[in-house]
């Protein structure tokens, strides 16, 4: 890579003299967002949601419920060792146990390619080969050496037992320092010094930019690795058939669209003989945001069995080692800023942790940190370098909020560290520096659409009584007790994405998304959406905009999601993307259908289209109420065809691929109080305010629902999580018991509000809210925690016992006491 | 997440059950709840030929008064311990300590009786039962005995039961006008303690015994803050030996506390 410096985007990237134009580009201007009144159960009402009764009453199909005649279950033999050259595999122990009907090992299964990474921030990526099962050397704990087949689950588990693998170990690489070292353990030939890539950007003139600053701070910082723990594990149910190669696939995905076509490509066959179908899938936060080498060897198992379908089951233990991971960012950060505190430039160096093999977006992840890590601060100059290293652990990728959390943690807890250094209230450090114009272009060229941070921040004061707040904790502090307050303001990213920029950045797919509208003679309406919900409510939501648009009661709508076979292209539920990219093309659909439906009035009213309004589901003639139709005569009329006018096909049904001209930019303001017992050092969250800002709202109670459980993931992230492996890559954190993610007993009650402001991008004004509590609220814990003990920086997850050798003094300094301890020693 | 194949034999009585352990040999084990023993089997690393199940004999749930104790037969469930007024009015820490087992599902299968048997380090009914005093009674082919709970715990997973034997009582005394507190420290409601620290004060004297701190239980009578500052906890994931040592000596001054208050 040399003295390049890599730009991120180039076409978007400053040049001498040159206005830029951010990620709009070309589009066209589209229309302000049309906010009316909530109606019914359609758009802006807290309808519930109409998954619930089935999923509540344990009427839910996921892939474990998928039973096919004549299946077979398989069970993985995976790497207990974290490197090693692989030796003779002997299964005939294996073969001999009752029920036990085959085992295959890379030998016998045919691949035509390896799981594929559909990312190259720098056009130079190394993207070493990862068969599904492994070649001649395995590199992570829980890496698919070879699978059995059997007639029942516990032959399949007692065959994997039973086969006997030889391990030649090799030394073992588990942290990114450590990796990048000289004389570091290698990964992988391709990838000298274990690095995949580096992406660099820069402002010009940086360094000259800054170096007149009069105050600087630095923090190192970490942001921990982390396992998503989808409720469900993944899950697979696969058939080949030999007569004609047509393949089934059912898999916990979010993706199933991406998984049929590259299950075409690794498995040899044509894309129109695959068919994905994503049934109930229970949670995903990102893990089934991927393809697995699971799902490429169910498929190759039921080939090679003669198209016998096969059933896997992932198990915890297996979640919590071979679906990806999350986060592992070991960031140092330097903000510069005048003595009043207008800060004028970021420095931000990180070593991202990509783990043993790139999965399906690797180094984009850390990538969109680069993108957000100015956040809500107008911050002229910027320099950001993202080292992306191998080592032997479990690979890292989209976790809830992917790379936007570690974005939003590194430069809140600055702001909070400069304000230390200035001797200004954490209110005000953010109140000098926030953006106020929009939409308002960020150093990497992104063009956040609209927004009004003090607008949140505002509110979010209020309703906590800061002031008092202040004055309550000072009499705490009298009383000897450690009492924090703490803030996020937060932008993100999302609605991910205008497909000419996922080119530019070096996503190896497009951003757009498809639906389908059908209107049925009988007035019924099914809607095809290419998003696969998991858990997000699509159902509900997309029905309610179908009543306010269309006029058809939201108990008349049907949504088909996640089955290859009957939906368009659809790129998945992810990213923030379905409500903004999804629910649009959903709208211009309906607007297909009405303007279908527009026409046909008029033909049949004799009435000229622009003479026609649209209102409760009926068109009149304008200024004669009586003169009009139905929406259900209009069906009708659609349907029976035999009065249409000319050039008017029969039937109602449309589809509309969106491609979004630009992102949208969720923002808002989270504020934490805590109090930390001084003798254990554990923390209790005593009030949790989050004040978000997504744009126009379709379901107020599944947008407070998305804030409740994002929150409470990231709280989970500050407080209690922590994937740890030892120094021989054995994760420590196999288990949930180990692995703590927090219950409903450690969650405070959670208070929420929100402020609107739509966004120009698409007509409904949508911006997401999926990802915004995790990508929040670390910050604000932290942060709070941190006012509570009086220092600098706190690393998470603030375990009782590190908070305690700070407050004894007894730790180094706080900032390194945290990765030491807990990624070479293996305790903490 | 499978557990290896074993035999299930379905005790009807304890002479059949004390018959089947003594067929089954080594490779036997007596299932109660399950709650400690079937995670281990599903995760491989407990693989028993047969597992005699005791869960359907009768007579062996119970609280009652019998002179000076609280007899509870061995396949009481936690949840009933927690809630038994009986034990409130006489016997609070016992109540109070089985309050804290694991979560609601945990405590509704679970039973006082295996979870003693099954002896985890980190379990919470040891520290009730060796600051209690307690008797534990087991039967065996060779007849009926009863241990002291202060002799019973013998190290990791280790008690002084022979494997044909089974625990049919536990016998506590009651705490007329003694105070008592049971207070555990862990980060989610429902884990294992990473201490958890018994007390009982009658007048002056001061009793507490730790969970968490060792490989057993540790009884401290008198000078607890001397016991404390000795003992050799285990560092992990959880907590360095050092501070599960400073929790130990917390918890003691705010358990004993509450149980004077």
């Amino acid at each position: 890579m040399g003295e390049t410096w890599f730009l991120p985007c180039s076409h978007m990237s400053k040049r001498e003299g040159e206005q830029f134009e951010g990620f709009q580009g070309e589009s066209p201007q589209l229309p302000e967002a049309e906010v009316g009144v909530p109606q019914g159960k359609g758009i802006g009402t807290s309808t519930l949601r109409k998954e619930d009764a089935e999923l509540i009453a344990g009427q839910g199909r996921y892939v474990d419920d998928i039973r096919l005649p004549g299946m077979l279950y398989l069970a993985f033999v995976r790497s207990p060792v974290a490197h090693a050259n692989l030796g003779a595999i002997d299964a005939a122990r294996a073969r001999e146990i009752p029920g036990v009907v085959a085992v295959f090992t890379a030998e016998d299964l045919h691949f035509e390619a390896g799981v594929p990474c559909g990312s190259n921030p720098t056009g130079d990526a190394r993207q070493p080969t990862r068969w599904p099962l492994a070649r001649e050397r395995v590199r992570m704990v829980g890496e698919p050496v070879a699978v059995v087949a059997a007639e029942t689950r516990g032959a399949a588990a007692d065959g994997a037992a039973a086969v006997e693998v030889d391990y030649d170990q090799l030394p073992v690489v588990v942290g990114s320092e450590e990796a990048v070292r000289e004389g570091a353990p290698q990964l992988h030939e391709e990838a000298p010094g274990n690095l995949c890539c580096s992406i660099r950007y820069a402002t010009d003139g940086f360094d000259e930019a800054v170096a007149g600053a009069e105050v600087v701070v630095r923090q190192r910082v970490i942001n921990q690795r982390l396992t998503p723990v989808a409720i469900e594990p993944r899950g697979v149910v696969a058939q080949f058939q030999p007569s004609t190669g047509e393949v089934t696939l059912f898999t916990s995905t979010q993706v199933p669209h991406f998984v049929k076509t590259f299950v075409s490509v690794v498995i040899g066959t044509s894309e129109a003989k695959v068919r994905v179908i994503a049934p109930d899938v229970g949670g995903g936060f990102g893990s089934k945001l991927n393809t697995y080498a699971e799902e490429y060897v169910a498929v190759a198992a039921s080939k090679a069995l003669g198209g016998t379908p096969v059933k896997w089951t992932e198990t915890r233990q297996e979640n919590m080692l071979a679906t990806i991971h999350g986060r592992d960012q070991v960031q140092d950060a330097e903000l510069y800023a005048t003595g009043e505190g207008r800060i004028v430039g970021l420095r931000l160096n990180v070593l991202a942790n990509m783990g043993a093999y790139l999965q399906l977006l690797g180094p984009t992840i850390p990538h969109l940190t680069l993108f957000m890590a100015t956040g809500v601060y107008d911050i002229p100059n910027y320099t950001c370098r993202i080292d992306c290293v191998f080592t032997n652990t479990t690979p890292t990728d989209a976790y809830r909020g992917a790379g936007r959390p570690e974005a939003t943690h590194v430069i809140e807890r600055l702001v909070d560290v400069l304000a230390r250094r200035l001797d200004l209230d954490p209110v005000e450090i953010r109140r000098r520096n926030f953006i106020r114009e929009f939409p308002a272009t960020s150093p990497t060229g992104l063009l956040y659409d609209s927004g009004d941070y003090d607008k949140t921040l505002d509110r979010a004061l209020e309703l906590v009584g800061y002031d008092e707040l202040r004055r309550d904790q000072a009499k705490a502090r009298e009383q000897g007790k450690l009492v924090g307050v703490g803030l996020s303001t937060y932008v993100e990213v999302c609605g991910l994405a205008p497909s000419s920029v996922t080119k530019a950045i070096g996503v190896g797919a497009p951003g757009w998304e498809s639906s389908t509208v059908r209107v049925h003679p009988t007035g019924k309406v099914t809607v095809v959406t290419g998003t696969s919900p998991h858990g997000q409510g699509h159902a509900t939501s997309w029905s309610q905009i179908v009543e306010t648009e269309l006029g058809i009661p939201f108990d008349d709508v049907e949504v088909i999601h996640g089955d290859t076979a009957f939906a368009p292209y659809g790129l998945g539920t992810y990213g923030s993307r379905s409500l903004a990219v999804g629910g649009t093309a959903l709208y211009h659909s309906l607007r297909k259908v009405k303007e279908k439906a527009r026409k046909i009035v008029a033909h049949q009213l004799e009435i000229d289209p622009d003479d026609l309004e649209f209102e409760g589901g009926r068109f009149h003639a304008k200024g004669s109420p009586e003169r009009g139709m139905t929406m259900a005569e209009v069906i009708g009329a659609a349907w029976s065809a035999d009065n249409l006018p000319e050039g008017v096909e029969p039937g109602l049904e449309e589809t509309t691929f969106f491609d979004p001209p630009n992102f949208t930019f969720p923002f808002g303001c989270h504020v934490c109080v805590t109090e930390v017992d001084r003798e254990t050092g554990k923390v209790e969250i005593s009030r949790y305010l989050a004040v978000d800002d997504c744009g126009r709202v379709i379901n107020p109670m599944i947008v407070d629902g998305q804030v409740h459980g994002g929150v409470a993931q990231s709280i989970g992230q500050a407080l209690f999580e922590e994937t740890v492996y030892d120094e021989d890559g054995q994760c420590l954190t196999a288990s949930l018991v180990d692995y703590m993610i927090p219950t409903a007993v450690e969650i405070p009650q959670i208070e929420t509000e929100r402020t609107e402001t739509p966004t120009p991008t698409n007509p409904l004004g949508v911006k997401g809210i999926g990802e915004a509590g995790t990508i929040a609220a670390t910050a604000a814990v932290v942060n709070s925690v941190c006012d509570a003990l009086d220092v600098d920086h706190l690393d998470m997850p603030l375990q009782p016992e590190r908070l305690w050798r700070v407050l004894q003094g007894l730790g180094e300094k706080p900032v390194e006491a945290g990765p030491l301890e807990t990624k070479g020693g293996g305790t903490s | 997440m499978i557990a290896a194949g074993f035999a299930l034999r379905r005790a009807s009585s304890l002479e059949d059950a004390l018959r089947l352990l003594a067929e089954g040999g080594e490779e036997a084990k007596a299932l109660a709840g399950g709650h400690s023993l079937l995670p281990l089997m599903k995760l491989r690393l407990a693989a028993p030929e047969t597992l005699v199940d005791i869960g359907r004999i009768e007579g062996l749930s119970y609280i009652r008064e019998d002179g000076d104790r609280i007899a509870i037969g061995a396949l009481t469930l936690h949840a009933e311990v927690e809630r038994s007024e009986l034990l409130a009015k006489r016997c609070r820490l016992l109540a109070e300590t089985a309050a804290e087992i694991g979560d609601v599902q945990v405590r509704n299968r679970g039973t006082i009786g295996g979870s003693l048997a099954h002896a985890d380090p980190n379990g919470d009914l040891p520290a009730a039962v060796v600051a209690l005093d307690a008797e534990i009674v087991a039967v065996g082919p060779g007849g009926k005995r009863s241990i002291r709970a202060r002799e019973f715990f013998r190290g990791f997973f280790e008690t002084a039961l022979a494997p044909d034997e089974l625990i049919t009582e536990v016998r506590v005394p009651v705490l007329d006008g003694a105070g008592s507190a049971y207070l555990k420290f862990n980060r989610r409601a429902q884990d294992w303690a990473i201490v958890g620290c018994a007390a009982i004060v009658r007048g002056e004297a001061e009793t507490v015994a730790w969970t968490g701190v060792g490989s057993m239980p540790v009884l401290a009578e008198g000078d607890w803050r001397k016991a404390a500052a000795q003992l050799e906890p285990l560092g992990d994931l959880s907590g360095s030996a050092e501070y599960k040592r400073h929790l130990a000596g917390i918890l003691a001054e705010r358990a004993l506390a509450q149980a004077r208050a």
